[in-house]
């Protein structure tokens, strides 16, 4: 079982190796299809020990190689594959090995094709890394790795000036909150002694309650920046400058969920600190709400989408919150099968449309892209929570555990979130694939994607649909690991009205979104119209105004700072040292060249002048030699020596 | 306690010469106080024993150095004052004074006077001329032979140094070679 | 009142500095030159005195052959300064500046 360990892991960085070496060459298909094989074989892998696994297999456990061992500190590469880690392993082999197929496409005519695969590869390993791991510190290394690689991908197209400085500005978020997480790390050795998962939960039980809270305050900060919680959101939504697939596979499927998956690795800390667990699950409530709300009328297509994803991020941190962890990792797979969908589809879009991004500038797509149209529809339907699809299952156990709990408020607050959620993804997919064809004014031929694509596709359509069926068999897999344990609402009928409720008002909502969006005579906005002028129309589509408090109030002034360090720091007092010190010495070597006058006079006077100084010199140590025990003495009456 | 009149009435006069020959503004003054200044020098050979230095040195230094100076002061118009443009007399004065202080304390240090052990110590019975011989010829054989090398040397730089054309060699030409050669000069120089 | 080393020394390192104050302030490379012998005679002073006073011939010898060549010295030396003042006129210090650096 090891090897498949072993393959699983490094199969990515095999393909990231192989498409660097012709990152500086025109495009080769070549790079894209064995890219997609070599993590095709990592599918296959992870999905053997999936099996192994589920048929009640002991978790297999391997330590590669020491990576620290000096003193008491003992770090190893070492990589387990429990079940929480195996079904990580298949949500992003499985995301990962579509997503490449699907690139081969997307990316058809782009110069940097080798590029694009090596860093793809390269992040997908990252991410076996972070998952696989079995101590804090392999964890932190994958970390790291996939915000290196999500820089990558996001700055791209690196020309572009918005795409630098959107990949930037992820890194720089996701680095302030790894500052978080490194001391929660530091917390956490400096307490336990070590950095394993077993040793350290162990360790756990036994210290205080303050220090826990700090620790899973710490680490939960890093996870804020890596899932992009408030106030550490904005990123996400900006990295949608990178190309659609790198959209679909980071910040749907893999990167964004590292976080939701440190808190469910770290459940143990968490059950015994229940006050931090509560706040965590009302800031993921607060970040679906507030997400949500700014979807409503976001104009980007792949915003809106990103604004999706912060929302059921939020939905999950709710979860692990309340102690739901089994809930939390199913709704993480099951939306990374209709949020990758989803984003790919957006895709298909927007490769028809010729990279335009703005819904009221489509339409009526629905009779050129059939297959896309299907697929987006079922993707929504699956992410608002309509059963039987996905969706549903993971949802709606979701609001279960919160009623179940008694946090009644988080319960209407998610369960309000969800009508919201249903009427923006069907605003979107109406504005797209509804109405009349509003994109033959702007003069765009658009055509569907290539039958490949549209193939490599299909398995997550397919997931999107069925994935609740999977519900049991994951529950019982998970149970021990995560002390899992079914919700239970004391009433039969409540449960009922609950389940019926909730979908008739998601079912309303979608109605409501059809009905005002999918009628002719919508007219793309331009500024004029009372709702685009009301006040909460311009508090969302501004996004509540936080990127501007953040440029103005954080941005702004660090630059002002870096400036006045720049001139007043570095050039008038490092570089003038420096400079200084080089001064010195031309200027010491300057004046003595005058001594070189080729007067012999003068050098004669010199000449004496030496001796002199020699003899001196001569006297002085001939002295001190003569009078050493004097000197001594008085030396040390003085307390020098 | 003739010795200590000698001694400082011979230390005063050189004192005082070679203070001129350093201080003068007319080379004729500064050569003549030192051939002067050679001459006391002298006495204090005899005065401490030291025949055979002393006739040396009067024969030597005096005689021959200072001719040579004598006839070297031909070749420059010495008649001219010299004029010196002097930099700051302090500097100079101040540090000849501080180095000779040093080394006299350095001197004036209690020697390790007990220790050492004379090489060639005096041999009783003879005159200083045959002691210095006796040294001179047995160990001192081998310098006292490159001094002569070198004296050679010394000599021969001299004669080519300041020498006039030398392509001729008078002594192997007759009389009618030298004649026609002394008119060929003659058309030269007019 | 008794002679001894020490005043001899004295002597030779008053000798010596004057000589170095020739050496120091003459313009005029002949008078440099005079400046120079009297440092040489001082250092004679100083051998002949201690050879006399530790009863050893060494330093007779040595001031011997300073003299010798001291000799050679100023034969080659005035030989130079003959073919300089041929070439250029003058022997005053202040013009001999070619090995400025």
């Amino acid at each position: 079982m090891e090897k498949y360990l072993y393959i699983a892991l490094f199969a990515p960085l095999v393909s990231s190796l192989f498409s660097a070496l012709f990152t500086a060459t025109p495009k080769k298909t070549f790079t894209g299809i064995i890219g997609s094989s070599l993590i095709f074989t990592s599918f296959v892998s992870s999905f053997i020990l999936l099996v192994y696994i589920l048929q009640g297999g002991e978790p297999v456990h391997v330590e590669m190689m020491t990576w620290m061992a000096t003193g008491d500190l003992y770090i190893p590469f070492g990589f387990v594959v429990d079940q929480v880690s195996v079904t990580m392993m298949m949500v992003v082999t499985l995301v990962s090995t579509i997503v490449h197929i699907y690139s081969i496409g997307y990316m058809d005519h782009d110069k940097g094709f080798n590029r694009f695969f090596a860093w793809l590869s390269a992040f997908v390993f990252s991410m076996m890394i972070l998952v696989m791991s079995d101590n804090y510190a392999g964890l932190f290394i994958g970390w790291e790795g996939v915000g290196l690689c999500s820089w990558g991908l996001i700055g791209f197209w690196f020309h572009k000036q918005s795409a630098t400085w959107a990949a930037n500005e992820a890194f720089i978020m996701n680095r302030i909150a790894d500052l978080g997480m490194l001391i929660g790390i530091f917390l956490v050795y400096w307490n336990t002694g070590t950095l394993q998962y077993d040793g350290a939960f162990e360790a756990f039980k036994h210290l205080d309650t303050a220090t826990l809270t700090w620790i899973g305050i710490f680490l939960f900060i890093g996870a804020m920046g890596k899932s992009a919680q408030f106030p550490l959101h904005t990123w996400l939504a900006d990295a949608m400058e990178g190309p659609t697939p790198v959209s679909a596979l980071i910040h749907a499927a893999t990167m964004v969920t590292a976080g939701v998956y440190l808190v469910i690795r770290s459940h143990e800390l968490y059950d015994l600190i229940p006050h931090v667990g509560l706040f965590i699950a009302s800031l993921g409530t607060f970040v679906a709400l507030f997400a949500a709300s700014m979807a409503l009328v976001n104009r980007d297509m792949k915003r809106i989408i990103a604004y999706s994803t912060l929302s059921q991020l939020g939905y999950m941190f709710a979860a692990a919150g309340l102690g739901a962890y089994w809930v939390a990792l199913f709704h993480l797979m099951a939306h990374a099968f209709f949020k990758a969908l989803l984003f790919l589809g957006a895709g298909n879009v927007m490769h028809a449309m010729h990279d335009e991004l703005d819904p009221f500038k489509m339409g009526g797509l629905k009779k050129v892209m059939k297959w896309t149209w299907i697929m987006m529809t079922i993707a929504s339907l699956a992410l608002a929570g309509i059963f039987p699809f996905a969706g549903f299952f993971s949802k709606d156990t979701i609001l279960e555990a919160a009623f179940a709990e008694h946090h009644y408020v988080i319960y209407a607050v998610l369960l309000f979130t969800a009508g919201l959620t249903a009427f923006y993804s069907f605003r979107l997919v109406a504005l797209i694939f509804h109405g009349e064809e509003r994109y033959k004014i702007f003069g765009i031929h658009p055509h569907e994607a290539y039958r490949f694509m549209l193939i490599a596709m299909s398995p997550l359509l397919i997931l999107a649909m069925i994935a609740g069926v999977l519900q049991e068999p994951f529950f019982h897999m998970v149970e021990e690991i995560l002390n899992a344990h079914e919700y239970h609402i004391h009433s039969h009928t409540t449960l009922w009205i609950m389940l019926v409720g909730t979908q008739i008002f998601v079912g309303l909502a979608i109605l409501y979104a059809y009905k005002k969006y999918a009628r002719p005579g919508i007219k793309v906005p331009d500024g004029t119209s009372a709702t685009e002028n009301s006040f909460m129309y311009k508090l969302l589509i501004n996004q509540y105004y936080i990127p501007y408090a953040y440029e103005e109030y954080l941005v702004k002034p660090y630059r002002e700072i870096s400036e006045i360090f720049w001139n007043k720091v570095d050039l008038k007092i490092v570089d003038a040292t420096v400079d200084g010190v080089a001064k010195v010495i031309y200027a010491t070597g300057e004046n003595t060249r005058d001594m070189q006058s080729g007067n012999l006079s003068t050098m004669l006077k010199w000449m004496v002048a030496g001796t002199v100084g020699l003899l001196s010199l001569a006297v002085v140590f001939g002295l001190a030699v003569r009078y050493s025990d004097e000197i001594v003495a008085i030396l040390s009456g003085l307390g020098v020596m | 306690m003739f010795e200590a009149i000698a001694f400082y009435l011979f230390a005063f006069l050189t004192i005082v010469m070679f203070y001129i020959v350093v201080t003068t503004k007319q080379a004729l003054y500064a050569l003549t106080a030192l051939a002067a200044g050679m001459i006391f020098i002298s006495a204090f050979f005899f005065i401490l024993g030291a025949d055979f230095l002393g006739a040396v040195q009067i024969i030597v230094y005096t005689g021959a150095v200072m001719a040579l100076y004598a006839f070297g002061m031909m070749f420059f118009d010495s008649t001219r004052d010299i004029k010196e443009k002097q930099g700051n007399k302090f500097i100079v004065v101040g540090l000849a004074t501080l180095a000779a202080v040093l080394v006299v304390v350095i001197f004036a240090a209690p020697m390790v006077s007990e220790n050492i052990v004379a090489f060639y110590p005096h041999v009783e019975g003879v005159g200083n001329t045959q002691e210095v011989g006796l040294v001179l010829f047995t160990k001192y054989l081998i310098p006292f032979e490159v001094a002569a090398v070198m004296l050679l040397v010394a000599m021969v730089a001299g004669i080519v140094l300041a020498g006039k054309k030398m392509d001729l060699s008078l002594t192997l030409m007759n009389a009618e070679e030298i004649k026609e050669a002394e008119e060929k000069n003659k058309k030269v120089l007019s | 009142m008794e002679i001894g080393l020490n005043h001899y020394l004295v002597l030779s390192t008053i000798l010596f500095a004057i000589g170095l104050v020739g050496v120091m302030r003459r313009k005029n490379l002949l008078l440099l030159f005079f400046a120079t012998e009297i440092l040489l005679n001082s250092v004679n002073i100083a051998f002949a005195a201690i050879s006399h006073y530790y009863g050893d011939l060494t330093g007779q010898m040595f001031a011997f052959f300073v003299i010798a060549i001291a000799a050679s010295e100023v034969a080659v030396g005035l030989g130079l300064l003959i073919v300089w003042f041929k070439r250029h006129g003058n022997i005053d210090l202040d013009t001999m500046t070619s090995m400025r650096g």
